[in-house]
């Protein structure tokens, strides 16, 4: 299920990969600049080993080495294989980087400077350059313009085409005062009529601006874990030079003399390059997908924060079910027959265009209802926050009303009529159904009561098992009753909910649960929502929400699917859950390769025992090591940048499943792949 | 052979069943409930903070809790460098002793003072009663309490507590666990044969007609502590393999299981803290394995003997070469692996003459530095060590790292990382030197791979705070007594001012609570895989020394 509603989204324009191998060579290159190299202390040491063993191939003696016979083709392959180490760890930067650079040019593409009509002071129009365009400027926008910059709308109504950046195809009204379609954003279409609109963002700070920015790593500043594990690498990276550095004296000792060449080897082989060498790649890789999955994250902090949620709080509509409730039965009360329940329930909704008053006149006439009178002489009762009842007027008089039952008894109460002793009883059979009950009436007679179904979305409950099996706790919030809210609860599988909430109830949740040291994501999209995505760790607004909205969020979901907050935390989750699989596995590689190059370093103080692999010869040994410990970094490219499979386990399954792989995995590949690199390159005589 | 291991397993199943009562009763002590003969403490305790003027007993931050390590461990130093400098003029000097050479006697006030205990002098032709009894015996209970101090700062800030006062946990941990216990220890061993008189030495006429002066000493006391308190220096050159400091096999395996108690304990003690009993036991696991591993391959060296000798003899002997017959192989080997693995530094026989396994086993603890470890020390090696297996594991489980609850980041991972570093520049880089230029510098006796081991095991040693060391070093020069001074200083206080401002780090942040998303520290799995991150991180850095040392010199004997 989950699969055919990705496969159903549709994506932002579509980036191509043409050329993206052929650029990220080139990249490689570039980035062997030792400015560029040294934000990389893993690979910055690698680099500089690769020029002084360049320096021992010209002159083996350089640093006072006794030189075999084929001491300097020795040289010569490490210092290639070192050469390569690089390159491959820069390549896999490169084709990171450029996958992200080229969604960021597809989506640059519907970005064009345009002329923008600024409305002055004087309510007169200048034509400016939309990139001059400044926070707090008034625009006017005609159908066929682009919207040169996000807004907020306040003056007029018109369509406006938002494909290109939620892929979504309708056209979307947006007109001034309401909450949710009142802005607009930069780069899209207006199709009809005209807008007047004010800038809420300064040039290069739009929507567009910070998704193209995100995705090309512009701007991408390492996470607080990030930073940690370079830390950390950069460590050991020291440890291991100390040993190397203090290698010579000690095995000169022993009359076991180690040229400079081999101390590199080995170093090089040591220091965890792999990790060191796809680090970069696997963050921005990361940004990447949460980037494809449609959602705009302000910071990769805040992509990294959702993997370690505990509570996601949620809206019960449009999250947990579907937005539109469905008529599902007509209950008589006051001895009337369902008939014409089914009749009086089919007038009072004929000027209702809402879903729910669909699906009422639906559920009617499939009940074989006919009206016997002309619809055209009925007028229309509108629904009122005030009345929360709606209906149609007969023209003899007659007063068709439904609504919430509490209303339709103060109206058939103000008619003086007598109020059913089973109306309540049915009232609070359908409330714990789940359904929202609402009462019809004709006059002073109550008729019955509409069984409105909240539809539970398809395989939501599958999802909070998930969750719950990942250790997060999902809250429910909704407007509806707790009877109708507990069983909706209890059928979605969520493990707890508010109900009749209010958007400050909302906070307070956050709040509570912040208080207990838990980190908590949500969704939201009107203005009111704001303090309470402010107040989240992780708050998703929807892009249709409003512009307070979405500034208060840390990300913004293009497709306003609240549902995505699940796929959000997964990303996270596979993010770090990627970094610290490579990590493992690097630094797992280690006892391999010191056990095959050190009985090879060491072969003249009588040690061949420890030479567990067989290599064949000392040079053959270290030149597999090294050659694994290159071509690692890109057999590993596809796991950096598609990220290791998340599955829904719980921590401790999840850590032995990736312990065996990529921990006990990292011990053991490393030896058989050198004894193969080692068979390889031995029989056809390169060493 | 059987009964030579009976006596290691027997050792051990007493040294299990003490864990959870002292380890229970370090915890009542620093938790502040109610303990043995607690009014008693009080009143004696109240009387010593009156003394010490120590008004303010506030918990202290970590920079405040190391700061006055450094500053109460500097005048201590002082006051014992000036105690050495004095030698002559202070009483009980029978044997008419002057003063230390300067050097020496600074390398052995730091060496007393890091609670390391490596000698560069004979006890007995060197230092006289009164320099070993209020100089050296003094620090033997001052730094022992200093490194528990650290144990239990340490224990309180991982599990979420403020740090606690440095002075009363210093007055605390001598007063209620230090002196009560080597009062105890030092009675026992009196019975045992082991002398404690201040009389002079006795000078006795040989069967060969000339005089030989035997020292008698204060002993007791100063040998309980010694063990006790993972000091080590002997009172005589030939340390706990001088009868008078080890008289017999009871005598000895009362030493064995005070050396190994207060390390073992602490493990529990942080399980009672931390309120999870289930998790100090499988860290005690762990690290009870990797001891018995090393103790079996220790055991099965000596035991088989040197190939080489038996070969020409014709008879399958074990090595006693450098051993005392009434410890034999078995005791020995224990020995050597428990003084190492805890710090302790004491030997029942000589390290020196150990099999290449031996050497091996030996060296191989002072590197990890966490299999027991030092006294209080060791356990909060151990901790940096899971915590850096949770910061490099939790990740595959989709969360940023925490332990117990407590997300481990920048911060946590440089202050660990200085651990992790600290112990190879403090070995390789002195040793590196020190190799470079063997004929002026090092004072080597054998040759070979074995003299390399010599070589770094002083080091080691030295930055592992133990103590002990292979004696065909020619050691008391300048350049090894200052070489080794500076080494023992960076090993001592570098890592306790990071791991305390850690522990400081930690208890600062606020918890996260527990669910199945977390990353539980308390499993065979998550133990197992620390096991193999400690291997990994902390052995394989000195891979190399060791095959250049102990590895070689074993496959050169044909092993």
């Amino acid at each position: 299920m989950r699969k055919l509603l990705r496969s159903q989204r549709k994506h932002t324009p579509k980036a191509t990969n043409k050329g993206l191998y052929q650029r990220a060579i080139k990249q490689s290159f570039l980035k062997l600049d030792l400015r560029h190299a040294i934000k990389n202390p893993v690979m910055f040491l690698v680099w500089i080993g690769t020029i002084i063993t360049a320096f021992v191939t010209i002159n083996p003696n350089l640093f006072g080495d006794v030189a075999d016979s084929n001491q300097r083709v020795f040289n010569g392959l490490i210092t290639l294989i070192l050469f390569f180490t690089v390159l491959f760890a820069n390549f896999a930067e490169a084709v990171a980087e450029g996958r992200g650079k080229a969604q960021a040019d597809a989506l640059r593409a519907t970005k064009s400077d345009t002329i923008a009509r600024k409305i002055l002071p004087d309510e007169s129009l200048e034509e400016v350059n939309s990139t001059s365009l400044k926070r707090g400027d008034i625009i006017k926008v005609i159908a066929g313009d682009i919207i040169p910059a996000d807004g907020e709308v306040i003056g007029g109504m018109a369509s406006v085409d938002e494909s290109a950046i939620t892929g979504e195809s309708a056209p979307v009204l947006k007109q001034p005062g309401t909450d949710i379609a009142s802005s607009v954003t930069g780069g899209t279409r207006i199709l009809s009529d005209d807008l007047t609109i004010r800038v809420t963002a300064d040039p290069g700070q739009g929507f567009i601006d910070r998704m193209i920015n995100l995705v090309e790593g512009a701007e991408r500043s390492k996470t607080p874990n990030e930073i940690a594990l370079t830390v950390l690498l950069a460590v050991l990276t020291q440890v291991f030079l100390i040993v190397i550095a203090t290698l010579p004296p000690i095995a000169n000792y022993v009359q076991n003399p180690v040229t400079v060449a081999v101390l590199v080897a080995l170093l090089v082989a040591l220091i965890p390059t792999t990790i060191g060498g796809l680090l970069s790649a696997i963050g921005i890789a990361g940004m990447d997908r949460v980037a494809q999955f449609n959602v705009i994250a302000t910071s990769g902090r805040a992509v990294e924060a959702c993997g370690d949620i505990n509570t996601l709080i949620l809206d019960k509509t449009g999250t947990i079910t579907l937005g539109n409730r469905l008529a599902e039965e007509f209950i008589p009360v006051n001895g009337h027959s369902v008939e014409e329940v089914a009749k009086i329930a089919l007038i009072s909704s004929l000027f209702d265009e809402t879903p729910e008053g669909r699906s009422i006149v639906s559920l009617a006439k499939n009940l074989g209802v006919v009206l016997d009178f002309d619809t055209n002489i009925a007028t229309g009762v509108e629904f009122s926050a005030r009345t929360r009842m709606s209906g149609t007027d007969l023209p003899d008089g007659i007063e068709v009303r439904k609504g919430a039952v509490d209303a339709i008894k103060g109206f058939v109460r103000s008619r003086g009529g007598q109020l059913s002793t089973n109306l309540d009883e049915n009232y609070e059979k359908v409330s714990r159904l789940g359904g929202t009950p609402l009462a019809v009436c004709q006059g002073s007679d109550i008729y019955g009561v509409i069984y409105l179904k909240d539809i539970i979305k398809p395989g939501i409950k599958e999802r909070f098992d998930q969750m719950r099996r990942m250790g997060i706790r999902t809250i429910m919030l909704t407007g509806d009753n707790a009877i109708t809210a507990s069983v909706i609860a209890a059928e979605a599988g969520v493990d707890d909910f508010i109900a009749e909430a209010t958007p400050e109830d909302k906070i307070e949740v956050i709040r509570t649960e912040q208080a207990k040291g838990k980190l908590v994501a949500m969704t939201g999209d009107g203005t009111n929502d704001a303090p309470a995505l402010a107040q989240a760790n992780v708050g998703v607004a929807m892009n249709s929400g409003t512009q307070a909205a979405k500034e208060a969020a840390n990300m913004v979901d293009l497709d306003s699917d609240p549902t995505k907050l699940i796929d959000i935390v997964t990303i996270g989750k596979q993010l770090l859950i990627t970094r610290g699989a490579l990590t493992t596995f690097s630094i797992a590689n280690d006892v391999a390769k010191y056990f095959a190059i050190l009985p090879a370093i060491f072969a003249g103080v009588g040690i061949s025992k420890l030479n567990v692999m067989g290599l064949s010869s000392s040079q053959s040994a270290i030149l597999s090591a090294l050659i694994y410990n290159a071509l690692i970094i890109p057999a590993l490219i596809p796991v950096a940048l598609t990220g290791v499979k998340f599955r829904p386990l719980t921590a401790d399954q999840l850590l032995q499943r990736n312990i065996l792989i990529y921990g006990l995995g990292g011990v053991i590949a490393p030896f058989i792949a050198i004894k193969l690199i080692d068979v390889l390159i031995s029989s056809i005589g390169l060493v | 052979m059987g009964q030579g291991f009976l006596q290691i397993i027997l050792t051990l199943i007493i040294v299990i069943i003490l864990t959870p009562i002292l380890g229970n009763y370090i915890a009542n002590i620093f938790l502040g409930k109610r303990t043995l003969f607690d009014s008693f403490f009080n009143y004696i305790e109240q009387k010593i903070y009156i003394l010490m003027s120590i008004r303010n007993q506030e918990s202290m931050t970590g920079w405040q809790y190391a700061r006055n390590i450094l500053i109460s461990n500097l005048l201590m130093g002082i006051l014992v460098f000036f105690i050495l400098g004095i030698q002559p003029l202070l009483p009980f000097n029978y044997t008419q002793l002057t003063a230390p050479s300067w050097d020496l006697a600074l390398h052995t006030t730091i060496s007393f003072l890091t609670n390391t205990d490596q000698q560069h002098y004979i006890g007995e032709t060197s230092l006289n009663y009164a320099s070993q009894v209020f100089g050296l015996g003094f620090l033997m209970f001052t730094s022992a309490a200093t490194g528990l101090t650290v144990g239990i700062a340490f224990i309180r800030g991982l599990t979420g507590k403020p740090l606690g006062n440095f002075y009363v946990d210093l007055v605390k941990s001598i007063t209620r666990i230090l002196l009560p216990i080597s009062l105890i220890g030092a009675i026992i061993l009196i019975f045992t044969g082991v002398p404690e008189t201040w009389a002079s030495p006795i000078t006795i006429n040989t069967l060969e007609g000339s005089s030989q002066i035997i020292p008698v000493a204060p002993l007791a006391h100063f040998e309980i502590i010694k063990q006790l308190g993972e000091n080590g220096g002997g009172f005589f050159g030939a340390n706990s393999a001088h009868p008078f400091e080890n008289p017999t096999p009871f005598s000895n395996l009362i030493e064995t299981v005070a050396m190994l108690s207060i390390p073992t304990a602490l493990i529990y003690t942080y399980g009672i803290f931390a309120e999870n009993k289930r998790q100090a036991w499988l860290i005690f696991s762990m690290v009870l394995t990797l001891f018995i591993i090393l103790i079996g391959i220790t055991a099965v060296g000596e035991y088989n003997g040197n190939e080489l000798i038996n070969n020409i003899i014709g008879v399958q002997n074990p090595n006693l070469e450098g051993k005392e017959v009434r410890f034999g192989w078995s005791q020995t080997a224990l020995w050597a692996i428990a003084t190492t693995a805890t710090m302790c530094g004491a030997v029942n026989g000589m390290l020196d003459s150990l099999m290449p396994s031996g050497s091996f086993s030996t060296i191989f603890n002072l590197f990890l530095q966490i299999i027991w470890g030092g006294q209080g020390t060791g356990t909060a090696y151990l901790f940096i060590y899971l915590i850096l297996t949770v910061f490099l594991t939790g990740l595959m489980v989709g969360r940023t790292p925490e332990f117990l609850g407590r997300k481990i980041e920048k911060q946590e991972i440089i202050l660990a990382s200085v651990i992790l570093l600290i112990h190879p520049i403090a070995i390789l880089i002195p040793s590196a030197i020190t190799l470079a230029f063997p004929e002026t510098l090092a004072g080597i006796s054998n040759s070979g791979f074995h003299s390399l081991t010599q070589v770094i095991y002083e080091y080691t040693s030295a930055a592992a705070n133990n103590g002990s060391g292979l004696e065909g070093l020619g050691d008391n020069t300048l350049w090894w007594n200052l070489s080794c001074s500076i080494v023992l200083l960076i090993g001592r206080y570098i890592p306790i001012i990071s791991l305390l401002l850690l522990a400081d780090n930690i208890s600062r942040k606020q918890p996260v609570p527990q669910t199945t998303g977390t990353l539980r520290t308390d499993t065979v799995l998550f133990t197992t895989v620390t096991g193999g991150v400690i291997l990994i991180l902390g052995a394989l850095t000195f891979f190399p020394v060791l095959i250049l040392g102990p590895i070689a010199e074993g496959f050169s004997l044909g092993g």
